[in-house]
């Protein structure tokens, strides 16, 4: 019963304090609205609209009909012309230009004899239909926009010269489940969940005991009968509050602003959201329980919000980092949490067949809260 | 010391050979000493003398180097928790939420020490009325003045009625008569059968309380009433009316028979120890004043406080 009392008091004390810091409540609805909005739009791995300059030595009609129609493909965006490869070279090195079409003199020649084209009289050589009809000079150094090119390499030409497409045969055929128009925002905008709730869950709690220390209620604090673990579950439960409300938002916003569906029930969302939540919190306890002051507490979130972005899968796919890279992500609560909300809200699975990552994420909070209340020491020195 | 006067009584507070050292620093060195049950005991001594190191040990935030400590009957470190309901403490600093109001403060501390619904709500209110708060109750802790933070301190430190509380300081940042107002409820609490442990570096605090220990650079240099000290200080003080005082001290400081000498206004207080059989006429044949410029007065606690500490100097 005492314990009770003694949780309530807390949560309460926290949930007022929190309630007159209007900066930090403010931050609690303005970071996800902002986060998501900045990331749903700006992320995106569907490049389009590319600068590219390009060289016409042949200046025929056909090199100009060619440039249209690499140009309809929307990947790239013709924006300067150039006479010579030398200035085209040093147009790239300027980073005015990503890439530079390089079309040469004899374009009608190689386009009539390319093997796609198919003008097959007379029979050419092996060497003859082997020549591209152009080329392309990219600045390979950003592999997405290098990648987006090397995908023109193979367009259809057929077009060109007014012939009906050839029907070629693919070896495979692929259907894409779960986001079928292959929209980057379907996986960032549940990503970002596991992103923003990192950032504010392990931010808030890591200051928390900090907090107390450094404004010196702690001294008072330690003279009363409260415990470490009631103090700890009283820091943690106001914030699990106010963290199913940021991913409302986010959710929310996801699917009427970007159109993300939620094809998993809300009540297991509901599950694995609280579970990766609880997680956060304990390990910003602990971290709190190791700060000296709340700066170094912020230092320390950061030092875990970095990886916990960029590991984790919320960027780039887990399966192709490093071996070393993967045993760093496993040990952070957000990629578990990655794997999960993705397979709730997209694939629609029962976080109970996930098995390995819900453990996982539990056992981490029952850890993490043992080790803030042993660390929590009731005395000064 | 006069302990005769205590022996009836029980012990609330006894330490022995208490030390905490924090590295090379001795903080508190062989502290022995004894607090009776409905005292106010005051632990006088400068800034940085260890006063604040001995209360944090005596309430089970720090634990001692070594030596022993029994409150209430319990043995610390070891009981600190079963100590938590039994004790109040007040910090020096201001250790309640500045972004709370007055009322909030104290019904999270009546929650954290576990009230009922109804005591929380009953002991509040009498609380705030004790305390002169009932007008502020709606008030932010922190937008408070010094006097209405310490008394609302201290309305929190006795929520649960502890036997024992433990007051850091509790006046410094507070006005005279505020100062005033404040051992008034001190007295009061004491007459409920509330012992208290206070530390102070003002005079006139010390004075008040009804034992006290004369703290300095950790080491305990006297304890015993304020006028148990007055008397056993070894040393007589006289006041010389005069022109040129500062000539005069100087001449004076250096003779060995002479502890001290203070400015007082257009006096100079000398303090002249107890060997000297006839501090006036020592005084008078040293400076070759009137008599009649000479008297020998009543001496203080500050002039107690010179005298044990100035030993430590020597």
């Amino acid at each position: 019963m005492k314990t009770l009392y003694r949780l309530q008091a807390i949560v309460t004390k926290e949930l007022t304090q929190l309630k007159r810091d209007r900066m930090t409540f403010g931050m609690v609805i303005m970071i996800p609205l902002i986060q998501l909005m900045l990331f749903g739009f700006a992320i995106n791995t569907n490049i389009r609209d590319i600068p590219v300059g390009v060289v016409d030595q042949s200046q025929t009609a056909l090199s100009r009909v060619l440039i249209q129609t690499v140009r309809a493909t929307q990947v790239v965006e013709f924006t300067e012309q150039f006479y010579d490869v030398e200035a085209a070279q040093a147009a790239i090195a300027r980073g005015e230009v990503r890439a530079v079409l390089v079309i040469p003199q004899d374009v009608s020649q190689r386009l009539v004899r390319h093997k796609t084209v198919g003008l097959g009289t007379p029979a050419s050589s092996d060497e003859e239909t082997s020549r591209p009809v152009a080329q392309w000079i990219v600045d390979g150094s950003d592999t997405m926009i290098a990648a987006a090119i090397k995908g023109l390499r193979a367009m259809p030409l057929t077009e060109l010269l007014g012939l009906p497409a050839n029907r070629m045969t693919p070896t495979f055929e692929v259907a894409l489940f779960y986001n079928p128009e292959q929209r980057t925002a379907v996986n960032i905008v549940p990503g970002l969940v596991g992103v923003i709730l990192t950032m504010t869950m392990i931010m808030f709690t890591s200051a928390a005991i900090v907090r107390e220390r450094e404004r010196g209620n702690l001294e008072m604090l330690i003279t009363t009968p409260i415990r470490s673990i009631e103090l700890m579950l009283g820091k943690i439960i106001p914030y699990m509050l106010i963290g199913i409300v940021q991913v409302a938002i986010i959710l929310g916003l996801g699917y009427s602003v970007f159109n993300v569906p939620i094809n998993g029930s809300l009540l297991q969302l509901a599950a694995a959201t609280l579970l990766f939540i609880m997680a956060s919190l304990t390990l910003g306890l602990v971290i709190s329980t190791i700060a000296k002051s709340q700066l170094q507490s912020m230092q320390m979130t950061v030092f875990v919000l970095l990886p916990s972005i960029l590991l984790s899968g919320f960027m780039f796919p887990y399966e192709g980092m490093p071996l070393a890279a993967q045993y760093i992500a496993e040990a952070l609560p957000a990629t578990h949490f990655m794997r999960l909300i993705r397979g709730v809200v997209l694939r629609d699975v029962e976080i109970i067949d996930m098995t390995y990552d819900v453990t996982w994420l539990a056992i981490f909070t029952v850890i993490g809260l043992i080790v803030a209340s042993l660390r929590f020491k009731k005395n000064l020195g | 010391m006069n302990q005769s006067s205590n022996q009836h009584q029980q012990s609330v507070i006894k330490t022995k050979g208490l030390c905490r050292h924090f590295g090379s620093l001795k903080a508190i060195e062989n502290l022995d000493f004894e607090v009776g049950k409905g005292q106010i005991y005051g632990f006088l001594g400068p800034n940085g003398c260890g006063k604040t190191t001995a209360i944090r040990m005596l309430t089970g935030l720090l634990l001692p180097t070594s030596g022993e400590i029994e409150i209430l009957g319990l043995t610390l470190p070891r009981d600190a928790e079963k100590l938590r309901l039994k004790i109040g403490y007040m910090t020096q600093k201001f250790s309640l939420y500045d972004d709370l109001t007055v009322k909030e403060n104290l019904k999270f501390i009546a929650k954290i020490y576990g009230l009922s619904r109804s005591e929380q709500q009953s002991r509040i209110d009498e609380l705030l009325e004790t305390y002169g708060l009932d007008q502020k109750a709606h008030q932010l802790a922190g937008s408070m003045s010094g006097g209405q933070k310490q008394r609302l301190g201290l309305a929190a430190a006795t929520m649960h009625k502890p036997e024992l509380l433990f007051l850091d300081e509790p006046t410094s940042a507070v006005d005279p008569e505020n100062r005033r107002n404040f051992w008034e409820k001190l007295f009061d609490l004491c007459e409920q059968g509330t012992t208290i442990l206070v530390s102070t570096h003002y005079m006139d605090e010390a004075e008040r309380c009804h034992k006290l220990a004369i703290l300095e650079a950790g080491v305990k240099r006297a304890d015993g009433s304020p006028d148990e000290l007055m008397q056993n200080m070894g040393a007589q003080v006289v006041e010389i009316e005069s022109s040129q005082l500062r000539q005069l001290k100087q001449q004076l400081i250096a003779l060995p028979e002479v502890i001290s000498a203070a400015q007082l206004g257009s006096r100079l207080r000398v303090l002249v120890q107890d060997s000297c059989d006839d501090p006036l006429a020592f005084l008078v044949q040293q400076t070759a004043l009137d008599k009649s410029a000479l008297t020998l007065v009543r001496p203080s606690l500050e002039d107690v406080f010179v005298t044990c500490t100035g030993k430590g100097r020597q």
